[in-house]
């Protein structure tokens, strides 16, 4: 196994080392792949609008083992890349070794705070998005119980859950939420078949509604959804157009705005702990041509005024991961 | 739990233990002939996309299901070419496919549809439906056994069947034809099949390629039967568990059945934590669930219930003279 890492470490320097060595962004993709239908998507869709409008080219590079993070942080630091944006979590311990060997660059690094001066940690209100499909669902429902299945077992993901729950309460007290994970290992993101296998389980306890943070896995669920007549929602960047007519909406995560953003500012980009919530579209609930016949102009309405009062703070969605717990379940 | 949910489960169960018991025949018949295989989860992995990707683009599922025949012989010709003729080491070969299949799926899917190693969606021909069995909704009014036909036994696709059908098929190959008593004793004891004028060479790459047909079974039931086509690394190490289970049942047909069934069990009642509460009273955690296959087989490997014991030829290649 170390071998064939140390190989792949090497085709992926090889592949690096070939590439043009000026001040040219940098965008590395997660293990779940630049085409996930998902997260990476999303940064992929960002970083060509940015490519599109100022003519620049960039640099990407995907994970395909937790073994070339470190090596693959480092190579294109050392080519001269800046700045290099990270999707995902799970950057973070190796970031917070490789920012202060090159303090020259700057990194910014989605869904993680790394503190070191020179990097830019992106999070996102997941929470907020979260409350706002959680009230669309429990509006949708029929029989009063709705689902939600995450992908692996992860506080970040658990912090989609309770967002979900807390928008399903405020609108049905009473409403049942069904919660499950795929696993807890990096493969529950690309298990399809245990996707669709918990979503026919939740359906049979009567779930009408599912909401999926799984990433690949989440294909299953909403094929699931699809096909057993009841309606999934979707998440990260709008699922809608997978299932029309299926999808009740999706939550969306403006990962795409976040990544164009680094790119834009460039060199210059500003350090220290950036927040993409409701307020700055960096949350939100998608609407379009495939769903516009599920949304009803009063649950439309409701979770609009849900959303202005969140950008005022008159709600406040408690996020699972300032504390670890969720105040309902 | 009530009988219903009990349904529930054991229909989830049908569906999660098929590409296991598929996959765990083919190891059987490789193993069998002297040949380990680890290399069932990429097979497994190219046959679902070769069967996604063939289904999207002529809109048969039959030709998908051939597709992934194919794809998943060609793997198992390579492992046979690479052990059998060249007398390499069985386990390395099968490692190598194993990466060779992860990386070449997404490359050969990402390259036919550009959606980042996803075949598109399936519908209609182009995927499995399900198969309502004969009188199911006549009988389903019988107490007790009418529900269990009609819920859990009917509603399969066609290859859940081809896969119940596949033991008693294996069971008579193997133990009651010729070729069966030859290819166990090439697992055995490869010098006694050539000194009887039987060749082994041909033995094995016949049992190989077994192997490989099955295995396209088993990955086109997960991309084609299961799910409306193939996503990266969508077999999430089912080859292993399939691997885990031969040994768990001793290398025998429907002893495979049983313990791919009991493995297809447990991971259905993992879906369902909130019935293991009420039926236990106490929260098993879901990891534990999921690891107890490998529990179960390392508790068998040990000896403790009964003896598994490998064909004895296993992992040899065979030299006819040294």
């Amino acid at each position: 196994m170390t071998l064939m890492n140390k190989f792949l470490g090497a085709a992926a320097a090889l592949a690096l080392c070939s590439g043009a060595a000026l001040a040219d962004p940098a965008l590395i993709y997660d293990l779940g792949g630049k085409f996930d239908k998902s997260f990476n998507e999303a940064a992929y869709g960002g970083a060509k609008k940015w490519a599109d409008e100022a003519g620049g080219s960039y640099k990407e590079l995907e994970m395909q083992s937790e073994a070339q993070r470190e090596q693959a942080l480092r190579r294109l630091a050392e080519s001269g890349a800046n700045p290099i944006v990270m999707t995902g979590f799970a950057f973070g311990d190796v970031l917070n070794t490789v920012a202060p060997d090159y303090p020259n660059t700057k990194f910014a690094i989605i869904d993680m705070v790394v503190d070191q001066p020179n990097v830019r940690s992106v999070v996102f209100t997941e929470e907020q998005g979260s409350y706002l499909v959680g009230m669309m669902a429990a509006q949708a429902s029929k029989t009063g119980t709705v689902g939600f299945i995450g992908g692996m077992d992860i506080p970040l993901i658990r912090k989609f859950a309770c967002g979900y729950v807390q928008g399903v309460k405020a609108v049905n007290p009473d409403a049942k939420v069904i919660q499950n994970m795929v696993g807890t290992t990096p493969t529950a993101w690309s298990d399809t078949v245990k996707g669709s296998e918990l979503a026919k389980a939740q359906i049979s306890q009567g779930a009408d509604v599912i909401y999926h943070a799984a990433g690949g896995s989440g294909i299953g669920v909403l094929q699931t959804a699809a096909d057993e007549g009841i309606l999934g929602i979707g998440v990260d960047r709008n699922q809608n157009h997978l299932h029309p007519g299926k999808v009740l909406t999706s939550m969306l995560k403006r990962v795409d705005n976040a990544v164009y953003d680094a790119f834009k500012a460039g060199e210059a980009i500003e350090t220290g702990i950036h927040v993409m919530d409701l307020k700055v579209d960096g949350v939100g609930y998608a609407l379009d041509d495939n769903n516009a016949a599920l949304v009803s102009d009063e649950m439309k309405a409701a979770v609009d005024a849900a959303a202005d009062k969140i950008k005022a703070g008159e709600i406040t969605v408690h996020d699972y991961m300032s504390d670890n717990t969720c105040p309902v379940e | 739990m009530d009988y219903a949910t009990l349904l529930q489960i054991l229909d989830s169960t049908l569906r999660l233990a098929t590409p296991l018991l598929l996959a765990c025949l083919a190891g059987l018949f490789s193993e069998r002939a002297g040949i380990f295989d680890i290399g069932l989860e990429g097979k497994m992995l190219i046959a679902g996309m070769a069967s996604g990707a063939a289904a999207a683009l002529s809109g048969s599922v039959w030709i998908g299901l051939m597709a992934g025949i194919g794809a998943s012989m060609m793997l198992a010709a390579i492992h046979g070419v690479a052990s059998i003729t060249f007398r390499g080491n069985q386990l390395i070969s099968g490692v190598a496919l194993n990466f060779v299949a992860s990386g070449a799926t997404v490359l050969i899917a990402q390259s036919l549809f550009g959606q980042g190693g996803r075949t598109p969606p399936l519908s209609g021909a182009a995927r499995f439906n399900p198969i309502e069995l004969p009188f199911a909704e006549a009988i389903k009014a019988v107490p007790f056994v009418g529900p269990f036909y009609a819920d859990v036994l009917s509603g399969h696709s066609a290859l859940v069947y081809a896969a119940l059908l596949a033991v008693p098929i294996t069971w008579w190959v193997l133990f009651r034809t010729r070729f069966g008593l030859r290819l166990r004793a090439v697992g055995e004891n490869p010098e006694s099949v050539d000194t009887a004028g039987v060749s082994v060479i041909r033995l094995r790459y016949t049992a190989v390629a077994i192997t490989g047909l099955l295995c396209g079974l088993a990955g086109a039931y997960m991309a084609t039967g299961l799910q409306a086509g193939f996503g990266r690394e969508m077999t999430a190490g089912r080859g292993y568990i399939a691997l885990a289970a031969l040994i768990f049942a001793k290398w025998r047909p429907w002893y495979a059945l049983w313990a791919t069934l009991l493995f297809g069990f447990l991971q259905a009642l993992a879906l369902r934590p909130d019935v293991i509460e009420r039926s236990f009273g106490l929260a098993i955690p879901v990891p534990a669930l999921d690891a107890l296959p490998y529990i179960l087989t390392v508790i068998v490997l040990a000896g403790v219930v009964g003896r598994a014991i490998p064909p004895r030829a296993g992992g040899q290649p065979y030299v006819k003279e040294r």
